[in-house]
């Protein structure tokens, strides 16, 4: 927001056009949203306005951050992945468990550092399988994604309990750990992780083939047929990044709780699509935005940190999440009756 | 292609799923000699009575075009409230019982109407909903449960019973009358009265419905009201059932709830479905969680064949429909449940109106 050195007034008019247009994720009411609430809490809660509170910010955020993530590539296709909990969660495990069977406590740096990388290799094959069969079946199937996925959430989640017997997998190296909470500049890495993950991400959607024809199918699947677009492969792509995600977001869950369990994070699955949603990812798929699926986080966060302060019980906040949500959609709605009046 | 009464019932997903049902029956009885026992039925279908039920409403909604998520935490709100009317309140127990009806029917109505009237896709309608009842309901009770409950609700009725040799007593009890009076109940309403061939209709092809003249706003009322009224109904024989309401006992079943629908054949793209192939579904679910634990396999493997199940059972599903029919669209769109309900998909534009009056 540098504006250079013009009349005050020119230099607002232009930042009001450029706002008015080009906020992040074409979203300005969602970024008012967002500043109000800031507002209002810093008034309202003394040290509000903290970095203390910045920095619980940012540690809370990356991991239903990096599986909205995982969630909006799909929704953007017009389908849905109710199966990256479970993806998450089976990737933390098997990472741990390569890491436990390896690693002996005299091990040397060298060993160590081969170790963790061949863990992290074998969780992403994992969820790079995982993507590609749940992506497989819903292209050339065409079951419909929520039903797939259903099953391949059960299917998972079914192994990953029966495997581990329900018990939380712990042991791994404490560098994990201190990876997770280690700063960057005062930023927390899995907070950089996050954003360096979303503005790929959003590179992705936006610029590339893939990204475009993602669009395309969810706006319509038959068009983008017949325009020579191979839309099973673009399916079978768009559920392997959905799980691909899913390694990432394993891999700052494991720096978050230091252990991996197949019941970490349930609670935020159907948050995510909330978050899509809100961030104005149309649920029917073709439009969305990575930057508002971001806002649409902070927000939720913001919120949260906030009624955590005022000493509000967290299912407040949940209350409040979908209010915020119906009332977001509500006005979405409206809107064009308001300005244009009726049309016919 | 044989046209013969035979063909067009082996064209029908709840014939399918009733041989697989017979077949894993027949081995199941054959390896575990307790399963196929009077008892062991009869248990099975009162544990499995309050999913029934509210899988009678959702497919009722699912039928509809639609898709719900939020109906297990409306039968939690709807019990716990009832409870409290019936414990702290004193009141009679028709008061308690229609009060807890009522809000069911009141919650199904407000996603109907943030549906119909706010334009939002039923799930995340729904998903919402859930989000905001269901943590309402943990605020306000803080998670606990309540134990007091009067006797008229916890005793047991028992409509028919019966002793064998060894003197193990097998009833009849109410949830197993209740699962078949819903399911009566929705079978005459889906399939004899003009409101439930009008939701088929409309699941079918809501613009060609509105056409026709079919009131679209009236039947998403009817259609998640009749689910709200048979989670309230689920949510008070689970307290009947087990003599406690918890808050969050139910929390978690809407997924197993939705897999039993859609293993009975019911569509997620609406205007498919039938009540005995959606009784079917629950029945398989039922035997093999059953039949497993018989057999003294791991319950943690259990949901490692729910999760085959529905993705076998779909995929044939699916694949041997698309091999019969030549569609005009061969692959069924992977879009969201009901995608076709609006008339414009560009979220700026303004929708157009539907045709009201």
């Amino acid at each position: 927001m540098a504006e250079s050195a013009s009349p005050a007034d020119a230099g607002l008019n232009a930042l009001m056009t450029r706002l008015r247009s080009g906020a992040p994720g074409g979203s300005p009411g969602l970024l008012a949203l967002l500043v109000v609430l800031v507002a209002g809490f810093s008034v309202s809660i003394p040290g509000f306005a903290s970095g203390a509170t910045l920095q619980s910010f940012m540690l809370q955020l990356p991991l239903l951050g990096l599986l909205s993530l995982a969630m909006v590539v799909p929704l953007i296709t017009g389908g849905l992945n109710l199966a990256i909990i479970a993806t998450t969660n089976q990737c933390a495990m098997l990472m741990v468990f390569v890491m436990r069977t390896l690693l002996t406590p005299e091990a040397g740096n060298a060993t160590l550092l081969g170790v963790i990388l061949l863990a992290l290799l074998a969780g992403l094959l994992l969820c790079v399988a995982i993507g590609l069969v749940t992506g497989a079946l819903i292209a050339y199937t065409g079951v419909h994604p929520i039903l797939v996925t259903l099953g391949t959430k059960s299917l998972i989640d079914g192994i990953s309990i029966y495997l581990t017997r329900g018990q939380a997998q712990s042991g791994i190296p404490d560098i994990f750990a201190r990876a997770g909470t280690a700063l960057v500049l005062g930023i927390p890495v899995s907070f950089l992780v996050l954003a360096g993950a979303a503005y790929l991400l959003g590179l992705v959607l936006r610029k590339t083939p893939f990204g475009i024809s993602c669009a395309m199918i969810g706006s319509n699947i038959e068009a983008t047929r017949f325009s020579a677009i191979d839309t099973r492969r673009v399916l079978v792509g768009v559920y392997t990044l959905s799980s691909v995600m899913c390694f990432v977001a394993a891999l700052v869950s494991l720096a978050l709780f230091n252990s991996a369990s197949a019941d970490y994070g349930q609670s935020y699955l159907l948050v995510t699509i909330l978050a899509a949603v809100l961030g104005g990812v149309d649920p029917f798929g073709g439009f969305g935005k990575v930057s508002g699926l971001m806002i649409a986080l902070a927000i939720l966060q913001v919120i949260s940190s906030g009624f955590n302060q005022l000493g509000l019980s967290p299912y407040l906040t949940a209350a409040i999440w979908g209010l915020v949500l119906i009332a977001v959609m509500a006005v979405q709605t409206i809107r064009p009756y308001l300005s244009f009046g009726r049309r016919r | 292609m044989r046209n013969g009464s035979l063909a067009r019932l082996q064209r029908r997903p709840e014939a399918w799923l009733l041989a697989v049902i017979i077949v894993a029956g027949a081995l199941l009885s054959a390896a575990a000699p307790g399963f196929l026992t009077l008892a062991n039925l009869v248990d099975l279908l009162e544990t499995y009575s309050v999913q029934s039920i509210m899988a009678m409403g959702l497919f009722v909604v699912l039928v509809s075009g639609g898709i719900d998520i939020s109906f297990a935490a409306t039968a939690s709100v709807a019990q716990y409230v009832a409870v409290i009317l019936a414990t702290q309140a004193g009141m009679p127990g028709i008061v308690a019982i229609g009060a807890g009806l009522l809000i069911g029917i009141v919650l199904g109505c407000l996603n109907a109407a943030l549906i119909h009237f706010v334009r939002i896709t039923s799930i995340i309608a729904t998903i919402a909903m859930m989000s905001v009842t269901f943590s309402l309901l943990m605020y306000f009770s803080g998670g606990r449960s309540l134990y007091n409950l009067p006797d008229w609700w916890t005793d047991r009725i028992v409509f028919w019973q019966t002793e064998n040799a060894d003197g193990d007593l097998t009833r009849i009890t109410l949830p197993i009358v209740m699962m078949f009076a819903a399911a009566l109940l929705t079978w005459l309403f889906m399939t004899r009265t003009k409101i439930g061939r009008q939701l088929y209709a409309m699941g079918g092809n809501p613009e060609a419905a509105r056409r026709v003249g079919v009131n679209i706003g009236l039947l998403h009322f009817v259609a998640y009201g009749f689910l709200g009224f048979m989670a309230a109904v689920g949510g008070l024989l689970q307290a009947h059932r087990v003599g406690e309401s918890v808050p969050n006992a139910m929390y978690n079943t809407e997924l197993s709830v939705l897999s039993a629908a859609v293993l009975g054949g019911a569509s997620l793209t609406g205007g498919i479905g039938t009540v005995p192939g959606v009784l079917l579904g629950i029945v398989l679910l039922a035997m093999l969680q059953n039949g497993l634990n018989l057999l003294g396999v791991s319950s943690y493997f259990f949901q490692i064949v729910i999760g085959l199940t529905i993705l076998i059972s779909t995929s044939i599903t699916v694949m041997s429909a698309r091999q019969r029919r030549r569609h005009r669209n061969p692959s069924q769109p992977p879009g969201s449940a009901d995608t076709s309900r609006e008339a414009s998909k560009t979220p700026l534009a303004p929708r157009q109106e539907t045709a009201r009056g």
